[in-house]
C-alpha cells in the first residue's frame, strides 16, 4: 500500500506543497503579526483604576492601561523571590502603562494580579496626550485662564474642551509661522551670508555690493521683526490656560494647554468617537512631524524621506542600467570580455549592502562631495555643502546597489525581442540606432519596468547603507521645501526603515515605542508594496501596448 | 508528386505567361549578381552565383531547404552583414552600381530595396505607425503627406479596404494575411525600386496565399520583384523568371515557362518533377 504511495510519487507532491505552505505561512504570519500589533496601537484603550495592596503596606490606587500580562509557574516566581502560597499554582503579574513620566520617572509598571482588590474603570478618568512627559493618567479638577480658575467640577470637561481647541488652532498657526515663513527668512539670511562670503572671495565685495546686501538684510530683518512680534503674541495667548488635574496619587498638577496635543475620556467614549479618535491618530501619524525622540506624534518626514529617496534613486538607475545594458546586448562584442564583465555586474548584487554604505562615504560623500565643495561652495567652508551625507549621495549608492538588476532585466528584455522585428526596421531603411530608439527599447520598456520594480523593493528597504550616506534620527527640514531651488539634494532626510530601528532600538522609551515600530513597518511594506504596485501598473499598461508577436 | 502532375499544371501556367510575353517591352536589367561567394565562418553558403534580374519583372528563386536562396536574397539589400562571422565575395550591381562598394550607405541602400520576410513582422503599434516608419525615418512629418501615403501604400496593397476604418488600431490585432499585407505596405510606403518577398506565403493559409500571389501579379507593374519560395506551383504561377539553386550554387535560370517545361539540366528536372527536395 506504501509502496505503491510512494511509487506514484504522491511523498514529493506533499513534500512540494508542504514546502509552499510554510513559505505562506511564514509571508502571512509576518504580515498578520504587524497589522495587529501596528493597527492596534491608535485604538484608545480603557483606562483602568485599580485599588493595589501589597502585602504590609497601605493601599493605593492605580490608574492606567492594561498593556500586557505574564503569567509565570510558582515555583519559578519562588525562585525569584516572590512569596507564594500554597494553594498558588501560578503568579499573574500585569503590566500596566501609567504615564506621568514627570511624576513618577517611568511609563509602565508591573504589578501582581493577587493585591489589586478592586478595579474600574470611571467614565471621568482622562488622558492628555502632552508634546513633553508622554501621557498623563488621571483626573481632571478644573480649567485655569491666567492662574485663575475659571471652569470647575462638572464644567471643567466641557471648559477644557474648548479652551483645547483654541490653544490648538494657535500652536498650528505659531507652527506654520515658525517653519514657513521664519524658516523662509533665516533661509534667505543665510543664503545672503553666503553671497557676501562668495563675493569676498572673488575680491568683488565693493560698496555696492555692500550696500546691497545690507538692504536686502535689512529688510528680511525688518520682516523678522514683525513676524517675531506676531509670534510672541501668538505665545502669550498659548500660555494663558492650562489644566489642573490629579494623578492616581491625589497630587495635583498644573499641564500648561501650550503643552497638551489632546485629552480625552475613553471610558466614556462612544464607539462613534472612539473611531474618530483613531481616525485622527491614523491622520496624524500619517502626516505629522515626529515628537519626544521620535517614539509620539507622526512619521511624515520619514514616508516623505523614503519615497523621494526612492524616486531619486530610479531617476538615476534606471538610464544609466539601461544605457549599459544596450551597450553590452547590442553593441559590445559578444565575447569573453562581454562575458567576465556579464559576471562582474552579477556579483555587484551579491555585495553586501553596508560595502556600498562605505564605498559611497568613503568615495561620493568625502572624494566627490569634498571636491564639489571646494570648487562651487568655497563661501560655505568650513561647514560641508555635498561634502557631508545627503540625499544625493543616498540615492546615488543605492542606485549603484540596485544598479545590476536594471542591468540583467533590461538584457534579458532585450534578447528576447524577436529579430524579426529588428530585421523588419532595418529592411526599411531604418539605422540600428533608429531601430534601437524606435522600436526595440519600446518592446524592451516592460523588462526595463521589471528591473526597477525589482531595484526599488531593494532599495526601499534597505538600511544599512544609508546610516553612512544620508539617514538621520530626525531631520529639521523636508528635502523638498518652498525654498528656491526647491529640490534640496545636499539636505539629510529620514526613512522609514532606519526610522524603525532608531525608535525601537535606540530610543529612551523602548516600551511606550513598540507599538510604533509595528505601525511603523507596516506602513514601510505598505509604502513599497505602492511604490511596486505603481510600477507593475505601468509595466503591464507597457505590455499591453507592445504585446509580442504571437507564435 | 507526379511529372505528369506538374506539366498539365505549368502548361497554362507557361501560356499565360506567353500572352504577356507579348506586350513586354525588352527586358532592362535591374540587378546584376557577379561570382558571388558567401561564408558563413568557415561554411561557405554560396558558390560563385551571377545572374541578372530583369527591371519590373519577377523572378523566383526555388530550391531545397538550405540551398542558399534566402540567404542569396538577403545579400541584395545587406541584410547579411548583420549577421556575425560572414564574409562575402564578389559584387552585386543595382543600376550599375556595386551596393557592397564601401560608399554605399546601408540604410539607403534598403530604403530602394525593401523586404518583407516569411513571417509577418509588423510592429507593435498601430496600423498608421507601421505604415508611415519608414517616412518617420526620413523625416517626413507632414500630417497630410503621410495620410495620403499610407493610404496608396495600404490600397497598393490590397488592404485598404478592410483596415481604412481601424487605422489606429494596434496591427497585432490584424490575421496573419493582413499582417502579411501590411509588411507589404510598409515596404512600398517607401516607395522602394525592388522587392525582396521571403517566402512571403508560407506563414499563410490558402486563402491569405491566394490574395498575395494576385498582390505580386499588381505589384510587378512597378516594382522588380524577387521572390523566394519552397512552393514550385506558386513560382509557376507567379514569376516570370525561375532561378534553381542546389547547394549554394545556382544551376540554372530562365523564364519561367522554359524552366518548368523544359529544364536543361538533370538536377532541375529532378526537383521540379518531385524526385527529391
Amino acid at each position: 500500500m506504501i509502496k505503491v504511495w510512494f511509487n506514484r510519487g504522491t511523498p514529493w507532491v506533499w513534500l512540494n506543497a508542504a514546502a509552499v505552505s510554510v513559505c505562506l505561512i511564514m509571508v502571512l504570519g509576518v504580515l498578520s503579526l504587524i497589522v495587529v500589533r501596528g493597527v492596534g496601537h491608535f485604538w484608545p484603550a480603557e483606562v483602568l483604576q485599580f485599588s493595589y495592596r501589597e502585602p504590609g503596606e497601605q493601599a493605593k490606587t492605580i490608574i492606567g492601561e492594561h498593556v500586557d500580562s505574564s503569567i509565570t509557574p510558582a515555583t519559578m516566581a519562588r525562585s525569584s523571590g516572590y512569596k507564594m502560597a500554597d494553594d498558588e499554582d501560578t503568579l499573574v503579574q500585569y503590566l500596566i502603562k501609567t504615564g506621568n513620566r514627570d511624576i513618577t520617572g517611568t511609563d509602565f509598571r508591573w504589578i501582581l494580579a493577587r493585591n489589586i482588590t478592586q478595579q474600574q474603570a470611571p467614565a471621568e478618568l482622562i488622558v492628555v496626550e502632552r508634546r513633553e512627559w508622554g501621557n498623563f493618567y488621571g483626573k481632571l479638577l478644573a480649567v485655569k485662564e491666567n492662574g485663575s480658575i475659571i471652569a470647575e467640577g462638572d464644567q471643567a470637561w466641557s471648559a477644557a474642551q474648548a479652551r483645547i481647541e483654541e490653544a490648538l488652532a494657535i500652536f498650528r498657526e505659531i507652527a506654520h509661522l515658525e517653519k514657513k515663513e521664519v524658516g523662509a527668512i533665516n533661509y534667505s539670511l543665510e543664503q545672503l551670508r553666503l553671497e557676501q562670503k562668495r563675493l569676498q572671495l572673488k575680491n568683488r565685495w565693493d560698496e555696492e555690493a555692500k550696500q546691497r546686501i545690507a538692504a536686502e538684510k535689512a529688510e528680511l530683518e525688518i520682516e523678522y521683526k514683525k513676524y517675531q512680534t506676531q509670534l510672541s503674541e501668538l505665545y502669550r495667548q498659548i500660555r494663558r490656560d492650562s489644566l489642573v488635574a490629579t494623578t492616581e496619587g491625589g497630587k495635583e498638577i498644573e499641564i500648561p494647554l501650550a503643552k497638551v496635543v489632546r485629552v480625552f475620556r475613553p471610558n466614556a467614549m462612544s464607539l462613534f468617537d472612539k473611531v474618530w479618535h483613531y481616525g485622527t491618530k491614523v491622520i496624524e501619524f500619517l502626516t505629522d512631524d515626529p515628537r519626544e525622540a521620535n517614539t509620539e506624534g507622526g512619521i511624515f518626514p520619514a514616508i516623505f524621506g523614503t519615497v523621494m529617496m526612492v524616486i531619486m534613486m530610479s531617476i538615476i538607475v534606471t538610464p544609466f542600467g539601461v544605457i549599459a545594458a544596450v551597450y553590452l546586448r547590442e553593441y559590445a562584442q559578444q565575447g569573453f570580455i562581454t562575458r567576465l564583465i556579464r559576471i562582474a555586474v552579477n556579483n555587484l548584487a551579491g555585495v553586501p549592502s553596508i560595502v556600498y554604505g562605505v564605498f559611497g562615504l568613503g568615495f561620493f560623500v568625502y572624494i566627490l562631495g569634498g571636491n564639489i565643495d571646494q570648487l562651487f561652495f568655497p563661501e560655505a567652508a568650513p561647514a560641508p555643502v555635498y561634502g557631508t551625507p545627503g540625499l544625493l549621495w543616498a540615492s546615488i549608492t543605492l542606485a549603484l546597489l540596485t544598479l545590476p538588476v536594471v542591468i540583467v532585466s533590461t538584457e534579458e528584455g532585450l534578447a528576447r525581442i524577436p529579430k524579426s522585428i529588428r530585421e523588419g526596421s532595418l529592411a526599411l531603411g531604418a539605422t540600428k540606432l533608429e531601430t534601437l530608439w524606435l522600436t526595440v527599447l519600446p518592446m524592451a520598456s516592460p523588462a526595463m519596468m521589471t528591473g526597477l520594480i525589482l531595484a526599488v523593493a531593494r532599495a526601499a528597504g534597505e538600511v544599512a547603507p544609508l546610516m553612512l550616506v544620508g539617514v538621520v534620527k530626525l531631520a529639521p527640514t523636508l528635502p523638498l521645501d518652498g525654498n528656491y531651488p526647491f529640490l534640496h539634494l545636499d539636505r539629510k532626510f529620514m526613512h522609514l526603515g532606519f526610522h524603525i530601528y532608531d525608535v525601537g532600538f535606540q530610543s529612551p522609551n523602548v516600551e511606550a515605542a513598540r507599538p510604533l515600530v509595528y505601525a511603523t513597518s507596516l506602513l514601510l511594506v505598505l509604502v513599497i508594496v505602492g511604490l511596486n504596485l505603481s510600477a507593475i501598473l505601468i509595466r503591464n499598461h507597457l505590455r499591453e501596448k507592445y504585446r509580442a508577436l504571437e507564435g | 508528386m507526379t511529372a505528369q502532375h506538374v506539366r498539365t499544371h505549368t502548361i497554362d501556367v507557361s501560356s499565360m505567361l506567353r500572352d504577356q510575353k507579348k506586350t513586354a517591352e525588352p527586358n532592362q536589367i535591374c540587378i546584376k549578381v557577379e561570382n558571388l561567394n558567401l561564408f558563413y565562418a568557415e561554411k561557405q553558403a554560396l558558390h560563385g552565383v551571377s545572374m541578372e534580374m530583369a527591371k519590373k519583372k519577377v523572378t523566383a528563386y526555388i530550391g531545397p531547404s538550405g540551398c542558399g536562396k534566402s540567404t542569396l536574397l538577403r545579400c541584395i539589400n545587406r541584410m547579411n552583414d548583420l549577421v556575425d562571422k560572414v564574409t562575402i565575395e564578389g559584387k552585386i550591381l543595382l543600376d550599375d552600381e556595386n551596393i557592397y562598394d564601401k560608399s554605399v550607405n546601408v540604410a539607403a541602400l534598403r530604403r530602394r530595396v525593401g523586404m518583407v520576410f516569411q513571417k509577418p513582422n509588423p510592429f507593435p503599434k498601430s496600423i498608421f505607425e507601421n505604415v508611415t516608419y519608414g517616412l518617420r525615418i526620413q523625416g517626413i512629418n507632414d500630417k497630410r503627406i503621410l495620410e495620403e501615403t499610407v493610404e496608396n501604400a495600404l490600397r497598393g496593397a490590397a488592404l485598404w479596404d478592410e483596415v481604412k476604418d481601424r487605422l489606429n488600431d494596434n496591427a497585432l490585432g490584424l490575421s496573419g494575411g493582413q499582417q502579411q499585407r501590411l509588411v507589404i505596405a510598409r515596404a512600398i510606403a517607401i516607395e522602394p525600386e525592388v522587392l525582396l518577398l521571403d517566402e512571403p506565403a508560407s506563414a499563410l493559409d490558402p486563402i491569405s496565399t491566394l490574395k498575395i500571389e494576385e498582390l505580386i501579379n499588381e505589384l510587378k507593374e512597378k516594382y522588380t520583384i524577387v521572390i523566394v519560395t519552397h512552393n514550385m506551383q506558386q513560382a509557376a504561377r507567379v514569376s516570370d523568371y525561375t532561378a534553381f539553386m542546389y547547394m549554394g550554387e545556382l544551376i540554372e535560370m530562365g523564364t519561367t515557362s522554359e524552366l518548368f517545361t523544359n529544364p536543361q539540366k538533370k538536377q532541375t528536372e529532378d526537383y521540379i518533377t518531385g524526385r527529391y527536395g
